[in-house]
């Protein structure tokens, strides 16, 4: 197995991009990729990989690898779309990383790519609810939102929390997305503000609850032969993994229990030879407080019914024992469904370059980026390493 | 649209039919398909009491397309007294009416018009047991 370096990552800024297309946002994202690497001819690309979760609900759009390929200028190109709801760009990160360690590729993009404010509110949450159990839920009326609620009033039942305990995670993405420019909510919240917020699915308030939104980002992986003839820091894509639960809650036997989360994380860190203790900074599927609480519960961070506990005493902060959201997470980078896990890998990037300026995790060198498919039915974990 | 498909669904959304497990005696729905090798025989359908707890609750604000009308409106988990954990509306009630583990039983409501040609699914959700 030939291991990946990502010698590229640029995203454009997410948000409410009414001016623009879902090609436009993907040609900035790959022509920004490619003029931070004047040393490499884009000619040399041997395929890429498109992560997209909502083209045909919601972007009109359809067979969107050669699209895109013909879009960002890499027509002729062996594209493959990869669909795996909100995991997509997880998942086509693995795809590329596995296209390096066969042999068959020398040098691959992954592009992420979502436009979705063509459609109005209920267009999207339908498409949303599409990547739960259609028959088994979505037919009932129920959200993807609401189906988070539905866990997070549970946890507040088993493990005796108030809806205030999970402030701390849109308070942090927030303190952190109003240092980046590209993010789509720049600006901070506090607790007072999280309490006084207006209820969107119980016990899910508006200031919980991330918004979807258009963006693109890309990342370039190369084999080591061609990464070392390269200037920039070495960043290898260590392990990666990919798993699968019922994507129906009712079916799990522990609905507070994501075990494909787990899983992954377990086998990408296994890959990577590394253990979760040495992991300095996470991305992860954060849209609501709950979603980040059970993630890292799942991976193993914390203790059952521990990390709204460990959040308010700061452990998710840049300075914080598991630094989370430093661009701002889903809730205020923005959620970018299928492309949010190549934005995740664009920001561990920065953190592993030491580019990430005020919400840089001191002597960051080991980064871990985790998206979840719908609440978990695909759970994608990528462990990315400064050498 | 999708007669054929909410028609397939009729025993499931009408009747709670699951299925139960002829040797272990293990109840599941919605019914699932065998497993790779396994006998599908060994799956027997059985209806539900339509009987159970409320696991969690959630009402909503911001609804799909085809549920505008209803928002806000009540959604849960039940566990049902045969053991599945089924995701459903909850009805007859208001929010302040609800309270994890309190017991809930099955109605037969409608869950969607689809408009334009006249197809009214029907289902399950469930509501507080009168007392």
């Amino acid at each position: 197995m030939r291991p990946s370096y990502i010698v590229s990552a640029a995203a454009t800024a997410v948000g409410e991009h009414y001016a623009r297309s879902l090609s436009d946002l993907a040609s900035e994202a790959v022509r920004s990729a490619f003029a931070a690497l004047p040393e490499v001819s884009p000619e040399r690309v041997g395929a890429l990989f498109v992560a997209n979760a909502m083209g045909e609900a919601l972007a009109s759009q359809g067979q969107l690898g050669a699209y895109l390929a013909n879009a960002v200028g890499l027509r002729g190109v062996p594209a493959f779309r990869v669909e795996a709801a909100g995991a997509s760009g997880g998942v086509a990160l693995h795809q590329a990383a596995q296209a390096i360690a066969t042999g068959q590729c020398d040098l691959v993009v992954v592009l992420g790519a979502e436009k979705v404010t063509d459609r109005l509110e209920g267009a999207l949450e339908a498409a949303l609810a599409l990547h739960t159990d259609a028959e088994a839920e979505a037919i009932h009326g129920l959200t993807l939102t609401s189906q988070w609620a539905l866990l997070m009033r549970r946890y507040m039942h088993e493990y005796n929390y108030g809806l205030e305990a999970f402030a701390p995670f849109p308070v942090n993405a927030h303190a952190n997305a109003a240092k980046n420019p590209q993010a789509l909510y720049r600006f901070a919240i506090n607790a007072d503000k999280y309490r006084k917020a207006g209820m969107v699915a119980s016990p899910l308030n508006m200031l919980d609850c991330s918004t979807v939104a258009d963006g693109a980002a890309c990342v370039i992986l190369a084999a080591e032969s061609l990464a070392r003839e390269l200037p920039g820091p070495l960043i290898r894509l260590a392990g990666t993994a990919v798993a699968t639960d019922t994507p129906s809650l009712g079916a799990r036997r522990n609905p507070l229990d994501l075990e494909a989360a787990r899983a992954s994380a377990h086998v990408a860190l296994g890959r990577a030879h590394l253990g979760l203790s040495n992991v300095q900074v996470f991305e992860l599927s954060d849209p609501h407080g709950i979603a980040a609480t059970l993630a890292l519960e799942s991976i193993g961070s914390y203790d059952r019914g521990e990390a709204p506990r460990h959040a308010a005493d700061g452990a998710i902060a840049p300075t914080g024992r598991t630094p989370l959201a430093t661009a701002g997470g889903y809730k205020a980078r923005g959620d970018i469904v299928g492309a949010s896990g190549v934005y995740q890998v664009v920001e561990l990037v920065r953190q592993l370059r030491g580019e990430a300026g005020p919400t840089q995790v001191a002597d960051a060198r080991v980064g871990l980026a985790q998206t979840l498919g719908g609440l978990g039915a695909t759970a994608a974990t990528a462990v990315i390493v400064a050498e | 649209m999708e007669i054929a498909r909410h028609w397939r669904q009729r025993a499931a959304r009408y009747r709670l039919q699951g299925q139960r497990h002829r040797e272990t005696g293990e109840v599941r729905f919605p019914a699932q398909p065998p497993a790779i090798g396994e006998d599908p025989a060994v799956w027997e359908a059985v209806e539900l009491s339509g009987r159970g707890e409320l696991y969690s609750f959630s009402v909503l604000r911001q609804g799909p397309d085809g549920y505008e009308g209803l928002v806000p409106y009540p959604v849960g988990m039940v566990r049902l007294e045969e053991g599945p954990l089924v995701a459903a509306q909850l009805t007859d009630c208001a929010e302040a009416d609800l309270a994890i583990g309190q017991s809930v039983e099955m109605v037969t409501r409608q869950l969607l018009d689809t408009g334009e040609d006249n197809v009214l699914v029907y289902g399950y959700k469930f509501r507080p047991v009168l007392v």
